[in-house]
Formats: structure tokens, C-alpha cells, sequence
């Protein structure tokens, strides 16, 4: 790392969060004028219109790369058109212990003065929580489930190669084309076409002009610049942003520059989830990086210092401040742009170019919260490739996480994706596989399948809010089998996820309807080629999500039951459910039982794993194949970001000995310490759930320093990787921490 | 012969096994399963196993996990629990380890250590990893104790592991019948064989046995052309003054030796000698330093091509 990262990495690392409101007044001030008056889509672009005209823009010291979200560094907007914060929201926000941005007064005076009055009632979130039915409040306040667009837009997607083969001059050219091709005699859209084709041409507009704006800011600096070597790079970032994103990028700086607008411009018009994400970076870089050094403009120490450049500044946009149950399920300041590396080339021969390892060099140094960083690993793919990423692993800050890029496919295939497409595509957010560029993959939100089991052990209520939520299933007391208790739960999770997809049919047509984003609708095929906004359908494919979380501690729960309840009769359903509702009060004889007599997920032991396979097939044959509005289908993944931990808030006891409020398990990992017979067993039980059927599972080792402090150590576990993949594992992740740094980190928090 | 005791009875078909490893990672190539087999010839002062060294089933008692329930009290055929101040106490001359406390103490506050498994059994373990070994050129190991303490047993596991395609690691002491080591060579793809002590009168002091018969095998392996690594313990104050050099010399003259590993003696063991109600003879040994090790690699690098630190 060169003197110039050396001092960019370290302010963007210290500078704090805050919030700036002048994205917010912008908004409201266009809304004023325009509403009413034009489209919904043509209203949206002409909001961003004016952001990119307007907001303030700042070329940082020393850096190459230029564009911020905000006013300056990690000073973030708010999108008062999807949630409208109340001054005692800012109140938390600003002095919330984790997860905070400073609110300035003169701040707390606009929202209450200019914000709130427009928006109280206008926001998504206040539109969503007036339209939701009573049965879905009570779920919600249950945490029954969570809903992932009540304060962030639907977003979730990535860039694929297009917007390094055009400009927007050229997708100009498409949009215009496809306006004229418009059948106003037949097509009963036709007004809807041009309306969204006609704001889309406002958006391309508009983020040249952002360009422009920071070429001629720079050029200003650079007049007044005295050191004679910044005046130069400030001519050639003037000369940059004048060419990009206005036309196609014509070497590695500019392909870098014209993401980083495409960036932006994607995160100022909506709030979208995950952010943005340029997906296969090396792919997309490489014929530029390879010109480029072959015509002597570029060294390897110069691509390496811009992509640390473009590291920094992904840093420097928090994900915006989120509050109520939100946060909860992602408590944390990364906004998920995850960067995909290696992998497949369209042609399915191995992806992996000098260009992949630079990369590995620049994760490896940079060490920052944002973006994250993993590796697409396909059988294609070299042994080298891998060990160099597991020597980073094993330095144990967690990154890059690894992915099956051959299953990575082989998902995409099951879902009717084309193979170019699917070989194309990655993963994305924590591990969401995704067409990239012409797939719309909206995750709607966490499923609490442990919460369902409570509620079906106590016939339809929520114990802890002595609500009935759930249907009547009968006395668990009374049931005969274990299989009676297993298709009370089944009927339990039918009636639970339709709440969810009731609710989610509407929240989808109020962002169709009220909140179309035609800027990020440019770049993802095939919505200008359908006239159709992203957040309508227009995407080539369009899949929805709903994400179980809890599948280990569901499974030992159900294990238990089947165990000690009706297998060895160790315990009466009565006993157990006396125990369960008293938390284990007095009962600890009872729970040591549960926790250490009981088989459990993560052993590698075929009666707890075939159980986790009855759990993942009851879920998947509930939620995949149904239709979404938008023309597409659900689908489940098995990921929790930090919503095993809000779930298990709020579930009692369970019957694997779990206390009540504690956390759950996390993704498809084993409940904490119930695996006991090391990483093998762990993967062999992770394995046998069908990964090709998701849309991503998240499985997080814990493994101790030891196990790789040397280059032997390193080697075998790329073999363990290998070996998970073999079998189809989707994504497997290491924490590389000794206990004793567990214990006091868990000490501290 | 110490190794007849494993000829009667059922033990050809059933073995005591104290310990399974998966992704064991220091006992030879790839990923591996180690298999701990019970009962050793030896008795090494620094014995890290202390579990291993009787034939028969043990019980160890994890004192802070035990909640004094008294369940294991009513359950004993034998009345050889009782309580008291500090948990539960065993009175030995009375235990028979037939393990009913075990099962039914729900905190796994009292453990079995010494399982029966017949052939099948233990090779569907062992199977269970074969993803692991074909991906990392990895197999079984067996150790111990001392794996040839149960010599039928062992026969039997290596040659159906190997009819099975694994590859198969013997970890040995060498104090057995030279007939017994050559009788499952075949089936061995490669020995770790442990050295502890040159000097036969300090060999019989600190591990109870001569090292005559152990040196002797070393050197009918090395005429076979065997695959050999030699593994020894730096236990300071023992064996890490002028017996490195002997050892050096010792081996310098062996031609099948691929690799020495040296292997820093630790204190991990002290909490196993605390369950089984041992005393630990060691306890005020340091754990030699890095720098030491790397001064005895170096005396060894003059005699042995390949010498590493650990595993």
C-alpha cells in the first residue's frame, strides 16, 4: 500500500457518520413543483434530475477516483419518499450506541420544518403500514417475519459488462429506438412505455451532466492546484469524467470511473437494498487492464493503486441509517456491495486472469468494512488461485468468503436462467445468487421458522405475546406421533408464509406504482427493450425471496421432540412444554438433557440431517414456485445477516435447550457449540440440504488460528473447501479467531 | 509378547477405541481420521494420551460441568459414587466402568472413555470422510496408545481400509514384536514412528520400557523400505540435551527416513489428568521456546534432510 492509500484509507477510517439532509430538500422541493403534473416516472427521473444538477460535489485530496453520495465522505442522505424518520427517530439515530450518524440541529430543524410535513403520510413506509392487514401487523409485531422494503427499495442487483461497452450517449440511442417503435394503435402499455422510455432519457441525461460537473470542478481545482503533479492528475480527472459515463470507457481508469457513476447515480435515486455492486470486477476490467499494460499507459502498481481508490470509496458510503426492526435484522454500517472474483467466463472456461490476483492483493490490503470481497470458485479454476485467497482467510478478518461458482450456475439453470447468463452471473449482498445486470433478485424479508415451531407447540399463540396469531393445530399434548406434530407445523408455516406474500403483492404495486426507479432501469436488461420500469417487471428475470433463518435451531428443536418425546420417551410433551414456558426455570436436569442427550445438526449424524432435509423441504415446497405480480417467482435462500440474532429476541425457549431471547442459529450453520466433531461433519451435515434448490445458504466456520498457521494448514483447508463444493455447498466463510479473542469480544459487547 | 493379550476373546472383531478425529490435520497427509485405539506398553512421564495407557474403559469426570444431581448415585449397580463437598466422588476398588452413569448424566459431566466397536462400525466412521481424504490425498491414521496393543484388531481395520482404498498411517511406539510390525507392514502406507530417548537406561526410566527392541524394529522397517516419519517429543529437561545429536546420528544412517518432526512438548494434557484423577509428573516443565526448537531443528538438519516443527 503506497502513501496516497496509506492516508485516504486511514480518513475514510476515521472519518464519523452523519447524516445531510440536502438529498432529502432536493426531493421535497421537486415533488413540489412537479407532482401532479407529470408521471410517476418522469416525477421520479426529474427528482434525479435534480440531484445530480444540484448536489453538492467534492474531489477529495489526493484521490483519483471521484464522485461521493453525499456532501463529502460518509455524510449520508436520507430518502424521505420511502421513510420519513420522525425527530425522535433522529434522536436514536444520532446517539444510538452502535450503529450511529451525528444529526445536527440545523439538520433536526429541516426534517421537522420541510420534511416531515410532505412526507408524513406520502413515504412507502406510511403507505405500507396504512395498507397492511391487522393479521400482518400482528405477525410483524410477533416477529413472525420481517419486510425488507418498508425503508429501503427493492434494488438488489448488480452491473454486469454493459456499461463498459456503452455509454449513455449510446443507451440513449436504445431508449430512442425503442420509443419509436412504440404501437400507440395496440399495445394497451403504450403510454406506460413512453412515459418510463421518456424518464429513462432524463436519467441518462442527467448522470452526464454529474460527470460533467466533477470534470469541471477539477479542471477548477487544477488551476488553482501549485503542486505540479496534482495539477496533473486533476487534468486527467477532468479528462475522465468528461468521457465517462457519457461514452464507453477507453481504458482502466475510465472503466473504473464510469462504475463508480453508474454507482452512484444507482444509490442516489432510490435507497435501494444492498446498494450497488459491480459484480465480476475482474472480468469486466480485464481487457482494459491488459490494453493498457501492453500499450505501455498502465503499470501493475498504478492499476493497483485506482482499484485501491475504488475500494476507498465504497467505504465512504455507509448503507443510510435504518431504524425499527430494519436495523435489527442489519444491524451494521456495510451496505453489501460484495465483489465477485474468479469464477466463469461466458464461455465456461475458467475466468481466473492476472487481474483476479491483483485483486486478491488489493482485498488483502485494504481491509475495509466496505465492499466486501469473495471469490467465485469453479472446479475450472486453478489450485493457486484458491490457496492465495485462503492465505488472506487465514490472516482472520473474514474476507473473502468463497463461493461454488459451478453451483452458482447450476442454481441459476434450476431457475431458467440461460447458461451465458447464468455463467455471467455471481453472487451478491451476503450470498444471493443473481443474473447479473438482467435480473431483478428482491429479497422481501426473514422468515422466523423457529418462531413457527413455538407457536405451533402452543396451538396458534404467541407465548410471548399471548396473542393467537397462528391457526388451531390442535394440543401438541395430544398429538400421537412425531409426524402429527411435524404436519401441524407444516399447516402452521402455509398460513404464515401466505400472510407474508398477501402483504408482499401489495408492497410490490405500491413500488411499481409510486416509486418507479428509471436510472438503474437503464442498465439492467431488458427494461428499456420493455419499455417497463425495474421495479415493474421490466427485468429479464424477476425473482423474489424470502430467506429462512433458524434452519440449525429449528432442526435440534424438532430432534429433540422426536427424541425425547416420542422415540425414547425420556419426557412427556407435557413436561417439555411446562419447561419451555418457564424457560428452563428450575429445570436445568431437563435442559442438559436436551442440549447433550440429543442429536444434533452439524455432527455429520443422518437422524438430526434428515430432519434439517424434512425442515428445508417443507419450506421450499411452501414458498418456491409461487408468482410474484411482477411476472416472476419465489424462491427461498437460507441467510440471516444479523436477524437470527433479532429473532431469537423474540422467541421463548425452544426445545433444543435454547433459552428464551437468545439468539438463533445463524444462516445454515450449526446452533453455536452443537457441532462437536469439527469442520468435516459440519460440511457432510451442511451438504446434505439441496443448495442447488436456493438461491444461496450461508455457512460461517469458526476455525482456530492453529488449524492454518502454515502453508500445510493453508493447503488443506482449500481442500476442505474443494470437498464442500464437491458436494454442492454453495458459500462457505471462515472467522479464523482463537476462543480466547471470542470470549473477550463477547465480553466487551 | 505385550501383543498376544490382544489375541483372545472377540477382540478380533471388536476394538477399543477411545478417540476419533476428523480433519485431523497433523498425522500425516491431507485431511485425515485419526483413530485413538486404548492401551499402550509404555508409560511416558509426559504422556499427553493418559487416557490411552489402560486397555480397559475409563470414566472421566468433568468436574465443572456437574451439577450434582446424584442421577449417576442411583443409577450405580455397584454403589461406588457417593457425594461430597466438591462433587462426586468414585471409589475405585469398587467401579466396574460399565458406563451407566455416563448415560444418564445429562451434562456429559461423566464420560466413557474406551468405546467397543466391532469392524464395521468403526470403518463406517472412518468412511464417512472419504470426500475429505480423495480431495486432499488424505486417510486414516491410527493411533493411540499404541495401535499394535491391539494387534488382531488393527490387522483387520488396516487391511479392510485398504481393500476399501484408504490410505492408512500408523502412528507406533515400536515396542512390539518385530513379527507383529512386519505381519501388518504390508497394509501400512506410511509409520510415524516415535523416538523418545538414545540412552537405554533414561528410555527405561521415563517410559517404563527398554528401547532395544524399539530401535532394533526402526531399523527392520528401514530394510523393508519402508515409508517411515520419525516423531519426536522435545520434552526439555528429558531428552533435549545430548540426545538430539545421538538421535541424529541414529538416524543419519537409516535410508528410508523421510521426514522428522519435532514435537514441542505442551501442557494441554494437564485437565485430562485432572479427570481421570492422575497426578501429572510434569507440571513444572516449561513448553520449550520457539527459538529452542528451531536450535534443535537445526542439529537434526545436519543428520535428516527434512526436519519440521510440529505435526
Amino acid at each position: 500500500m503506497n502513501e496516497r492509500i496509506k492516508i485516504l484509507r486511514q480518513k475514510s477510517l476515521d472519518e464519523i457518520p452523519c447524516i445531510s439532509l440536502e438529498r432529502a430538500e432536493i426531493v421535497t422541493e421537486t415533488y413540489q413543483k412537479y407532482e401532479g403534473t407529470v408521471s410517476i416516472p418522469v416525477l421520479r427521473a426529474l427528482v434525479f434530475k435534480e440531484l445530480m444538477e444540484k448536489k453538492t460535489i467534492c474531489i477529495n485530496e489526493g484521490e483519483l477516483i471521484v464522485g461521493e453520495r453525499g456532501p463529502s465522505p460518509k455524510s449520508t442522505p436520507t430518502y424521505p419518499e420511502l421513510c420519513c424518520h420522525t425527530l425522535e427517530d433522529l434522536e436514536i439515530i444520532n446517539s444510538r450506541e452502535k450503529i450511529s450518524f451525528k444529526v445536527h440541529d440545523k439538520e433536526r430543524k429541516i426534517q421537522a420544518e420541510k420534511i416531515i410535513p410532505y412526507w408524513e403520510k406520502r413515504a412507502i413506509r406510511s403507505k405500507i403500514f396504512k395498507e397492511m392487514s391487522r393479521e400482518w401487523k400482528e405477525c410483524y409485531e410477533s416477529g413472525v417475519f420481517t419486510e425488507f422494503m418498508e425503508q429501503r427499495a427493492p434494488g438488489h442487483t448488480v452491473a454486469d459488462d454493459k456499461i463498459y461497452k456503452k455509454g449513455f450517449l449510446d443507451f440513449k440511442k436504445d431508449i430512442e429506438q425503442e420509443l419509436e417503435k412504440i404501437d400507440y394503435l395496440n399495445d394497451i402499455d403504450a403510454y406506460d412505455k413512453k412515459e418510463e422510455l421518456n424518464a429513462m432519457l432524463i436519467c441518462a441525461d442527467a448522470i452526464i451532466k454529474f460527470a460533467q460537473r466533477h470534470s469541471e470542478l477539477a479542471k477548477e481545482m487544477a488551476k488553482l492546484e501549485k503542486d505540479e503533479k496534482r495539477k496533473a492528475e486533476l487534468f486527467r480527472i477532468a479528462e475522465v469524467c468528461e468521457n465517462v459515463p457519457a461514452n464507453a470507457p477507453r481504458n482502466f481508469w475510465e472503466a473504473l470511473q464510469a462504475y463508480w457513476f453508474v454507482h452512484l447515480g444507482v444509490i442516489t435515486e432510490l435507497n435501494t437494498w444492498d446498494s450497488f455492486c459491480p459484480g465480476r470486477l475482474d472480468q469486466h476490467l480485464y481487457s482494459f487492464y491488459k490494453n493498457d499494460i501492453e500499450n505501455g499507459i498502465l503499470t501493475e502498481d498504478e492499476a493497483k493503486e485506482l482499484l485501491e481508490l475504488f475500494w476507498i470509496k465504497f467505504n465512504n458510503q455507509p448503507a443510510p441509517p435504518k431504524v425499527g426492526v430494519t436495523l435489527k435484522e442489519s444491524g451494521t454500517y456495510t451496505d453489501f456491495c460484495n465483489i465477485n472474483n474468479g469464477g466463469l467466463k461466458i464461455d465456461g472456461s475458467d475466468g481466473v486472469n492476472e487481474l483476479s490476483y491483483l485483486i486478491l492483493d488489493v482485498i488483502d490490503e485494504m481491509r475495509l468494512l466496505q465492499p466486501s470481497s469473495n471469490i467465485q470458485l469453479s472446479r475450472k479454476n486453478p489450485d493457486k488461485f484458491l490457496k492465495k485467497a485462503c492465505e488472506i482467510i487465514s490472516k482472520g478478518w473474514g474476507q473473502p468468503s468463497v463461493f461454488n461458482a459451478d453451483s452458482v450456475v447450476e442454481e441459476l439453470l434450476r431457475q431458467g436462467k440461460s447458461i451465458e447468463d447464468a455463467r455471467c452471473g455471481g453472487t451478491s449482498g451476503c450470498v444471493e445468487t443473481g443474473a447479473f445486470g438482467k435480473e431483478a433478485y428482491i429479497l422481501t424479508g426473514y422468515i422466523n421458522l423457529v418462531k413457527i415451531l413455538e407457536i405451533t407447540l402452543n396451538n396458534g399463540v404467541d407465548p410471548r405475546r399471548g396473542v393467537k396469531i397462528g391457526i388451531e393445530t390442535g394440543d401438541p399434548r395430544n398429538f400421537k406421533t412425531f409426524e402429527e406434530l411435524f404436519n401441524a407445523y407444516k399447516k402452521q408455516l402455509h398460513h404464515f408464509i401466505d400472510i407474508k406474500i398477501k402483504g408482499n403483492n401489495i408492497i410490490e404495486k405500491l413500488y411499481s406504482k409510486y416509486m418507479p426507479s428509471p436510472f438503474l432501469s437503464i442498465i439492467i436488461s431488458d427494461c428499456i427493450k420493455n419499455g417497463k420500469d425495474y421495479n415493474s417487471g421490466g427485468a429479464r428475470y424477476n425473482t423474489n425471496y424470502i430467506q429462512g433463518v433458524g434452519i440449525g435451531t429449528l432442526t435440534d428443536s424438532l430432534s429433540s421432540i422426536k427424541y425425547h418425546v416420542y422415540d425414547n420417551k425420556n419426557i412427556s410433551m407435557d413436561e417439555l412444554l411446562d419447561a419451555l414456558a418457564c424457560n428452563f426455570e428450575g429445570k436445568e436436569i431437563i435442559r442438559q438433557m436436551l442440549l447433550n442427550k440429543t442429536p444434533k445438526y452439524g455432527n455429520d449424524n443422518d437422524y438430526a440431517d434428515n430432519i434439517m432435509q424434512d425442515a428445508f423441504n417443507a419450506y421450499f415446497n411452501e414458498v418456491n414456485g409461487r408468482k410474484t405480480i411482477r411476472g416472476g417467482v419465489y424462491r427461498i435462500n437460507m441467510l440471516p445477516t444479523t436477524c437470527h440474532v433479532y429473532f431469537g429476541s423474540v422467541t421463548g425457549a425452544t426445545p433444543d435447550g435454547r433459552k428464551a431471547w437468545q439468539p438463533q442459529s445463524e444462516g445454515i450453520s450449526p446452533v453455536q457449540g452443537a457441532d462437536r466433531l469439527g469442520p468435516t461433519s459440519v460440511i457432510k451435515s451442511a451438504a446434505k440440504m439441496d443448495h442447488i434448490r436456493t438461491g444461496g445458504t450461508l455457512l460461517n466456520q469458526k476455525f482456530s488460528p492453529e488449524l492454518v498457521k502454515n502453508g500445510e494448514g493453508i493447503e488443506k483447508l482449500a481442500h476442505l473447501i474443494r470437498a464442500y463444493f464437491k458436494m454442492d455447498g454453495h458459500h462457505i466463510q471462515f472467522n479464523v479467531v482463537n476462543a480466547q479473542t471470542l470470549k473477550k469480544a463477547q465480553k466487551k459487547s | 509378547m505385550y501383543l498376544r493379550i490382544a489375541g483372545g476373546g472377540d477382540s478380533l472383531k471388536k476394538g477399543i477405541v477411545f478417540n476419533i478425529q476428523r480433519y485431523s490435520i497433523h498425522d500425516g497427509p491431507g485431511i485425515r481420521t485419526t483413530v485413538f485405539l486404548k492401551g499402550c506398553p509404555l508409560n511416558c512421564l509426559w504422556c499427553h494420551n493418559p487416557e490411552s495407557k489402560r486397555k480397559s474403559r475409563e470414566i472421566f469426570f468433568y468436574k465443572n460441568r456437574c451439577l450434582k444431581c446424584g442421577m449417576c448415585i442411583a443409577i450405580c449397580p455397584q454403589n461406588a459414587l457417593s457425594i461430597e463437598n466438591n462433587g462426586i466422588k468414585t471409589d475405585n476398588k469398587k467401579c466396574i466402568f460399565c458406563g451407566r452413569c455416563a448415560a444418564v448424566c445429562n451434562t456429559n459431566a461423566r464420560e466413557i472413555v474406551g468405546v467397543e466397536m466391532t469392524d464395521d462400525e468403526l470403518m463406517k466412521e472412518i468412511k464417512k470422510d472419504c470426500i475429505f481424504y480423495e480431495e486432499s490425498g488424505g486417510g486414516v491414521t491410527f493411533s493411540g496408545g499404541e495401535p499394535l496393543y491391539q494387534y488382531e484388531f488393527l490387522k483387520l481395520m488396516l487391511k479392510r481400509c485398504k481393500l476399501a482404498g484408504i490410505h492408512t498411517v500408523l502412528d507406533t511406539c515400536g515396542f512390539v514384536s518385530e513379527e507383529a510390525l512386519i505381519g501388518i507392514s504390508d497394509y501400512v502406507d506410511l509409520f510415524l514412528y516415535d523416538i523418545k530417548l538414545m540412552d537405554d537406561d533414561k528410555h527405561k526410566k521415563y517410559t517404563g520400557v527398554s528401547n532395544v527392541l524399539i530401535l532394533n524394529n526402526l531399523n527392520k522397517l528401514d530394510e523393508l523400505q519402508k515409508k517411515i516419519f520419525i516423531r519426536i517429543p522435545i520434552i526439555p529437561g528429558i531428552n533435549d540435551d545430548e540426545n538430539i545429536e545421538m538421535t541424529g546420528k541414529f538416524l543419519n544412517k537409516l535410508k528410508s527416513i523421510e521426514k522428522v518432526c519435532l514435537l514441542p512438548y505442551h501442557k494441554i494434557a494437564l485437565d485430562k489428568y485432572k479427570r481421570l484423577n492422575l497426578d501429572y509428573n510434569l507440571a513444572d516443565t516449561e513448553e520449550p521456546t520457539e527459538e529452542k526448537m528451531e536450535q534443535i531443528a537445526a542439529v537434526f538438519k545436519q543428520y535428516v534432510k527434512d526436519v519440521v516443527i510440529g505435526g
